[in-house]
């Protein structure tokens, strides 16, 4: 007993000794607090195992104020020495404020696509300053148990999907979607961005939109507001003040059929939901139409400039490309996929069922996150408000693209 | 007998360390944020900028429009407060201080008792007794025949601040029902029973007599409900988050500016505006409570008591 007493103090002892960066020892920041298990548990054991003199802290922070609370650090020079990197702009900032070090001559940047790469690089893709990790996947998933029970199958259409949603309503023993629009961040990040992609056609519209070819007030961005505000009907009652929390309650508990999910979603409902879960990706338009799927770069991780461990950082990094942490991190993390092109198996089905998507659909990352974030406006937060307001009635598909237009007009 | 004496030195090792700690803490910190406003970002420095500042903070035809409706909406959650949480209190403390009301105590404790708990778990409490798919509230109304008045009142752009305004008065209830409570207390046994002998009913004794009698109190009540409410924050910010949703309907300048100086998800924040809209909020309760002093505390009437 005494050596695992010794060992527990050890930590202890260094975080009282607060930022006397000791040899040997990193910190890592991020937003992921749901993870601090698994990479105490899992992930920093296998690193130690190839690489034992190097140890390691997981100090995350509640997502939403990550961004805030690192920018205050980095600024105060308190920071750890390995960051979590937000995609694209936000990365790009800490970049360019030099709070991010230029990591192209890494040996695992090798392991990974341009794509994966890409939300990682400045604008001309010659310098790369975060490590790609994972990826999410946006779909839909459903309750098995009561598909069966109504005798429904899965909808590969929007014309199936409102007939599901119809026959689950008329039932009435179910909420036919599990969402709310309290937080807002929902009806952006999972449900437009979800489903918007089979109706901008994925990357072209994406890339039309950002070099300005195609606006937000065409058909294309319009449709998923339009589907969005017929969702009302089939969510339960009081929606507007559900949270993110309960929605996935209300569906872990069996009293919802369709849930709007992210990827990162299956490790909770694997641990609280006791029925089978199925997945389906976003209905597209008409049958045998190229589906498009929202395949988002999430995770990366760079390193600070101020770390005095800089090498046993490049160490770490290098073994984030490694096989054994892909396998590890897509096996364990369930839900974040691994960008590396490393062969890996997934033991999850309902993790496997979504990232074999890949295969049949076109990818796409979210529609804002690269480029159009750069205006003085907080052009995120318009885009929550947009999808809380749509589907909360508030304000007309149109209106609610028109102000997104105005903002990315400026 | 006593000698002329030169300044008296020890007084400054009494006041030294208050002072030092003061300056220290709470002025230095203040004059440097007032100054923080005048200067601009531009690469790794601050350039001096004048007033550009505050005339984006106040004109611009982006940025401005956030500024105004955290004002307005933080000018409807001290009117509810002043509406609704003052009067309650003083008329909790003229029930309090009746004679012959047994368990003064235990009530003066319960209605005091949601002050004292973290504004966080008073948000969770909330957020759960409203929930629609979880809350008693649907429920309870049911049992009085009212259950078609609930709503989503959290969730709606047109009930949350007045939800949350409601909330917040819940919890702080306590405070000017204890500080007007404490001032009838004080008024004078012989006057009521001057008032009880002339045949005045307890009604007019009450607002004749008594109210008269602790106006100081109320106003100083409504001042320090204007200093807590334009500095208000963590109600909000436990309840709806930094967003202050839906579409900033609950946003209030605490908010506003956590996420001018902090930035939220896509907007970077920027220290110099922050300190701008601080340097506001500062000024705005310097009005107020100015005007307070200048315009109703010199013309207030005091008795001898």
């Amino acid at each position: 007993m005494k050596p695992f007493q010794l060992a527990a103090l050890v930590p202890l002892t260094l975080a009282l000794t607060i930022n006397t960066a000791l040899a040997g020892e990193l910190n890592i920041e991020s937003w992921r607090v749901d993870d601090k298990d698994l990479w105490e548990k899992e992930i920093i054991p296998a690193f130690n195992k190839a690489h034992p003199a190097i140890s390691v802290k997981f100090n995350p922070t509640a997502p939403t104020e990550y961004n805030a609370s690192l920018n205050t650090r980095l600024a105060g020079g308190t920071a750890g020495d390995l960051i979590t990197c937000r995609p694209f702009d936000i990365a790009l900032e800490l970049y360019n404020k030099g709070n991010l070090t230029d990591i192209s001559t890494l040996e695992g940047l090798k392991s990974f696509s341009d794509v994966a790469r890409s939300a990682w690089q400045t604008d001309d893709g010659k310098t790369t300053f975060c490590m790609p990790m994972a990826s999410v996947i946006h779909g839909f998933f459903y309750n098995q148990d009561i598909f069966a029970e109504l005798g429904l199958s899965v909808p590969e259409t929007e014309a199936d999907f409102f007939t599901v949603l119809d026959k689950i309503k008329s039932d009435g023993s179910y909420t036919p979607i599990a969402l709310g629009t309290n937080d807002g961040w929902e009806t952006h990040q999972i449900v437009y961005t979800g489903i918007g992609p089979n109706a901008w056609k994925g990357e072209a519209g994406r890339k039309a939109l950002i070099g300005g070819t195609a606006k937000m007030t065409d058909s294309g961005f319009v449709a998923p507001y339009a589907q969005m505000a017929k969702w009302q009907p089939y969510l339960s009652k009081g929606y507007q003040s559900q949270t993110y929390g309960d929605s996935q309650n209300l569906f872990a508990l069996g009293r919802a059929a369709i849930y709007p999910a992210g990827s990162w979603d299956i490790a909770y409902f694997n641990s609280n939901a006791d029925f089978k879960i199925g997945a389906f990706k976003p209905p597209v338009a008409s049958k045998g139409a190229t589906c498009y799927i929202s395949d988002h770069t999430d995770i990366g991780m760079g390193i600070n400039p101020a770390s005095k461990n800089r090498t046993d950082a490049e160490t770490l990094l290098n073994w984030l490309a490694s096989k054994a942490f892909a396998e590890l991190y897509t096996n364990k993390v369930t839900g974040f996929f691994s960008l590396s092109d490393h062969e890996i198996s997934i033991e999850d089905p309902l993790a496997a069922e979504m990232i074999s998507w890949r295969a049949d659909c076109e990818s796409t990352i979210r529609l804002n996150a690269q480029i159009l974030s750069r205006g003085r406006d907080d052009l995120e937060t318009a885009y929550w408000n947009a999808g809380q307001g749509v589907i909360n009635g508030t304000v007309t598909p149109e209106a609610a693209a028109a102000t997104i237009q105005a903002i990315l007009d400026k | 007998m006593i000698k002329q004496r030169g300044f008296p030195f020890h007084i400054l090792v009494f006041i030294l360390p208050g002072l030092l700690i003061y300056t220290l803490f709470s002025a230095w910190p203040l004059l440097d944020t007032l100054l923080l406003s005048f200067f601009e970002e531009s690469g790794d420095q601050r350039v001096y900028s004048g007033l550009a500042n505050y005339r984006l903070v106040l004109t611009d035809p982006d940025l401005s429009a956030g500024f105004w409706n955290a004002l307005g909406n933080n000018g409807v959650f001290f009117l509810v407060h002043v509406l609704v949480q003052n009067p309650i209190g003083l008329l909790l403390a003229a029930l309090l201080s009746l004679r012959n009301l047994r368990g003064v105590r235990t009530y003066r404790t319960l209605i005091f008792m949601p002050t004292l708990l973290s504004v966080v778990i008073i948000g969770f409490i909330w957020q759960l007794i409203l929930s629609p798919l979880w809350g008693v509230s649907e429920t309870l109304l049911g049992y009085v025949g009212l259950e078609s008045l609930f709503d989503a009142w959290l969730g709606k752009e047109s009930s949350a601040l007045l939800t949350l305004a409601l909330i917040s008065v819940w919890q702080f209830v306590g405070i000017p029902m204890m500080l007007i409570y404490a001032s009838l207390l004080a008024i004078p046994d012989e006057l009521l029973d001057a008032a009880h002998v002339d045949g005045a009913s307890p009604l007019r004794t009450f607002w004749q007599i008594k109210l008269p009698l602790i106006a100081p109190t109320l106003g100083l009540v409504t001042i320090l409900t204007f200093i807590g409410n334009f500095n208000a924050f963590d109600l909000i910010y436990a309840v709806k988050g930094a967003l202050a949703g839906p579409n900033f309907s609950t946003d209030i300048l605490g908010t506003y500016f956590y996420r001018t100086f902090f930035g939220f998800q896509s907007s970077l924040g920027s220290s110099t505006l922050g300190a701008t809209v601080a340097t506001l909020m500062f000024l705005i309760i310097l009005a107020g409570v100015a005007l307070y002093f200048y315009g109703v505390q010199r013309r207030l009437q005091r008795y001898p008591m």
